[in-house]
């Protein structure tokens, strides 16, 4: 196996103080790697590390042998939070085709290819229905499948997803999941959760992220591992959504 | 009526209803990007420094437009340059050069020597002063407008929607958010003719900002902007027209009422429709 990713003796600080330190991470072609940790525990700090967004105070990062600024276009990114306005003037398939940017020419419209692959994630994300619809009319489980097509259009070699059920149901977190394990077929997947015991079920590995990062595999997740992470008393409650 | 009898006699209103519409069409497209991307504050800051420009041309003897339109870009990469770099104090540094550039033009305006022009005529337009000449200078600016526009449709839909996703994407983001801030300087040039700077953000942003109650698009948004801009410009000359009020203000005004209206309308239709779905 080789590293798509690798997070060399990474530090990084937002100006004041250190919210990450002394990182270290191999993330291997094909794995569905978990990332977990308390909140402000630098988890998305990281992922935005690994994109370019953010830039190392210290130590390096390679995305697919290049740095993260030039490897992102090989990643299809699904944000926690969108940063757009809701009421934006945006089609369904508009924001979806937006994940064709950068793979083909520069100047005029789409091609029929990048529509015919619109349409193909759209179907896979199970929204070719409401491919018409402002973004504005959709529920939050509606715009996550949306932003997952977005990020599908890029046709990523890795996907990587902050929080992507954290405003869902949990019929909706599910389908996510499980959907994300028949992606997991062609594409390296990187998710940030909250839920350790829900993402345990479909994920090979955890890093666990407080500040500095251990690596878990699965198996090995108990309450003591939890209580390190989470630095208090927190009960390991085994559990599986319906 | 009497203001279409006039129109088949008089030149200068052919003049001003032609100015209008190709007016029109820079207040439809670039007032879509200024108001999804919420820049009516940095629209505004380009829009009143442009004074500076505009006096600094008179003082020397050019074609105001000319000074007008250098200016505009100057400022426009200085906001793009503030906004991009210094972020935490973009409302403070835009203010400064709104506030320096008009001061600038008045200093250079007061001390221009011979006959003082009216400084009324730059604050607030007259649509009836346009001459051919600014008819061709603003056909051209559209077409600069149009052109830019239908070539980077989707960078400038990714740059405005989502700036995040877009850098990572390999799009260029500041190059084109400079781009962009470029060509609504553009525009506020084309409309300080009709409305002058003072009144010039509100025919940037009441025409789309009614157009986006109504569309699902960006482009059909500029279209339906473009129209509404064409509409309160001709309706506003003729309105202004028998009375003899300020055409520009006039305008204004009536896009006003209009964007009242489609908002309470707008707002109507949502609680309609929401009653509607509730109740099935």
């Amino acid at each position: 196996m080789t590293a798509v990713i690798r997070v060399k003796d990474v530090v990084f600080s937002y100006g004041g103080p250190v919210v990450l330190e002394d990182v270290h991470l191999d993330v291997e072609d094909g794995e569905f790697l978990g990332v977990v940790g308390p909140n402000a525990g630098g988890k998305s700090t990281l992922l935005r590390l690994m994109l370019g967004l953010l830039e190392p105070t210290a130590g390096s990062i390679e995305v697919g042998g290049r740095e993260p600024s030039e490897g992102s276009r090989a990643i299809g990114y699904v944000p926690q939070y969108p940063p757009f306005a809701r009421d934006f003037p945006i089609t369904v398939e508009q924001t979806v085709l937006l994940g064709r940017l950068g793979t083909a020419h520069v100047i005029g419209g789409y091609s029929r290819g990048d529509r015919d692959i619109a349409a193909r994630v759209m179907t896979e994300t199970e929204i070719l229905n409401i491919r018409n619809r402002r973004l504005n009319t959709l529920s939050g489980g509606q715009l996550q499948r949306v932003l997952l097509a977005r990020a599908l259009a890029c046709e990523p070699k890795i996907l990587m997803l902050d929080e992507p059920t954290a405003n869902i149901d949990a019929r909706m977190e599910s389908d996510i999941f499980a959907l994300l394990r028949q992606l997991n077929q062609r594409a390296t997947i990187i998710v940030v959760s909250h839920d350790i015991g829900f993402i345990s079920q479909y994920v090979r590995r955890v890093a666990c992220v407080n500040r500095t990062l251990i690596c878990h595999s699965t198996l090995a997740i108990d309450g003591k591992v939890i209580q390190d992470l989470y630095g208090g008393d927190v009960h390991m409650v085994e559990h599986a959504h319906a | 009526m009497e203001f279409f009898q006039a129109l088949t006699q008089h030149a200068f209103l052919q003049h001003a209803l032609l100015g209008g519409l190709l007016a029109s069409i820079g207040c439809g497209v670039m007032g879509s990007y200024v108001v999804v991307k919420r820049i009516g504050f940095l629209a505004g800051g380009i829009a009143h420094a442009v004074l500076g420009g505009m006096g600094a041309a008179f003082f020397f003897g050019a074609e105001p437009m000319y000074g007008a339109l250098i200016a505009a870009i100057i400022v426009a990469l200085l906001i793009g340059w503030v906004t991009l770099g210094w972020r935490q104090q973009e409302d403070t540094l835009i203010s400064a050069m709104w506030a320096v550039g008009m001061a600038a033009g008045i200093l250079f305006i007061s001390q221009t020597p011979g006959y003082q022009i009216d400084l009324m005529t730059y604050l607030f337009g007259n649509i009836l002063l346009v001459t051919s000449k600014d008819l061709w200078l603003m056909m051209a600016l559209d077409v600069v407008l149009l052109l830019l526009v239908m070539l980077f449709y989707r960078q400038f839909l990714a740059v405005a929607f989502d700036e995040e996703f877009a850098r990572l994407r390999g799009v260029p983001v500041a190059l084109f958010y400079m781009l962009l801030l470029c060509l609504v300087a553009v525009s506020v040039v084309l409309l300080i003719q009709i409305v002058g700077l003072i009144l010039v953000i509100a025919l940037l942003t009441l025409p789309a900002a009614i157009a986006l109650h109504y569309v699902q698009t960006i482009g059909r948004m500029m279209i339906v902007a473009t129209f509404l801009g064409a509409l309160f410009c001709v309706s506003g000359l003729a309105v202004s027209y028998q009375p003899d009020l300020p055409a520009g203000a006039t305008i204004i005004l009536v896009a006003g009422v209009a964007y009242l209206l489609s908002t309470v309308l707008s707002s109507l239709r949502q609680r309609h429709r929401a009653r509607a779905i509730t109740s099935r």
